[in-house]
């Protein structure tokens, strides 16, 4: 592999966007509210919200997003990287807590946990389902979009290493791709039970 | 030439899977009374792997330190608050006794291996010269 060396200036931007944690914060205490009041619609709000925003953005990353970046030059995915993955840092860990959250909860509410409802073996489906998408994306894609955020930071960040961790970040969220059209059929069974 | 690192990264994402594991075999059988063996036996194999993990890591020689510490630390603040949180819904749906003590556990290891993880991920990269 070519060890290309970027000349570019280094980055002037933050791993972490910290304009942006207030707005996790009204989510996380939201969705606390949520729990404690037991509300079903604040319940339902945050799960199918939450859900389908994580769903969504897992799809278009693995399967619209990725492959174009794939295709793209290691320059112009450093320009990218810089500019989306520090969004993805925050978004993805608050997107999955109000889902989980909210759909236990949920499920809770409406005795779906309950081994004796029908619902129970879907349930059970998706929290394996959730359980893979766990250790893909806490395993591997999180740790390669951070890694990559840190040598963008650098003086002169290494094109190999960046490319090294854009391709286990891109191959990753296929994966976490094809697992949401499980999610989907999942939870769209569940809803019509 | 780079140094061969220990293979924290990939214990880690087993105590994950493990943990993972765990978890789902509990939450799967709530609230009906179950054996915990078997989510006790994954709470013990990755609370020994995070172990084994902590004395790698310290038998470290060359090693970003600075930039491990930086990134774990902020990732134990934002999955040690995500661990809370599901906490206090394990505790607010009365969940008592071994079935918390166990998810308690489980949160523990979980919130504590992903900083190092991801200190360890990064920060291996961070001597690369360019």
């Amino acid at each position: 592999m070519a060890h290309d060396v970027i000349t570019q200036k280094p980055g002037d931007f933050k791993i972490v966007p910290t304009s942006a944690i207030p707005l996790v914060a009204i989510v996380y205490v939201g969705l606390l509210v949520a729990v404690a009041t037991n509300r079903l619609w604040a319940l339902d709000f945050f799960h199918v919200v939450g859900g389908a925003c994580w769903t969504a953005v897992d799809l278009f990353l693995g399967f619209v997003v990725g492959p174009i970046i794939g295709t793209m030059s290691i320059p112009a995915r450093m320009e990218f990287s810089k500019k989306f993955m520090p969004k993805m840092v925050l978004l993805m860990p608050t997107l999955v807590i109000a889902t989980l959250a909210g759909g236990w909860q949920l499920a809770r509410h409406e005795g779906f946990i309950l081994s004796s409802d029908k619902h129970h073996p879907w349930v059970v489906a998706s929290m394996i389902v959730v359980g893979v998408l766990a250790v893909v994306a806490l395993g591997f894609l999180e740790p390669a979009n951070i890694g990559v955020l840190f040598e963008l930071k650098k003086e002169n960040p290494n094109g190999e290493v960046i490319g090294k961790l854009m391709k286990r970040f891109l191959y990753t969220a296929g994966i976490t791709g094809v697992m949401q059209v499980a999610t989907l059929i999942i939870m769209t069974r569940i809803a019509t039970l | 030439m780079k140094k061969k690192l220990p293979p924290i990264s990939e214990l880690s994402v087993l105590v994950l899977a493990v943990v993972v594991a765990g978890g789902v075999y509990l939450a799967a059988h709530l609230p009906k009374h179950t054996t915990l063996v078997p989510t006790t036996l994954a709470v013990v194999i990755a609370g020994g792997i995070v172990l084994v993990n902590l004395i790698l890591l310290r038998q470290i020689k060359e090693f970003d330190w600075k930039v491990f510490t930086t990134v774990a630390k902020w990732t134990l603040l934002a999955y040690g608050l995500f661990a809370a949180a599901l906490e206090y819904i394990f505790i607010k749906d009365g969940s008592r006794g071994g079935v918390l003590g166990l998810m308690t556990a489980t949160l523990i290891i979980f919130a504590i291996n992903l900083p190092i993880h991801f200190g360890f991920t990064v920060a291996r990269y961070s001597n690369t010269k360019n």
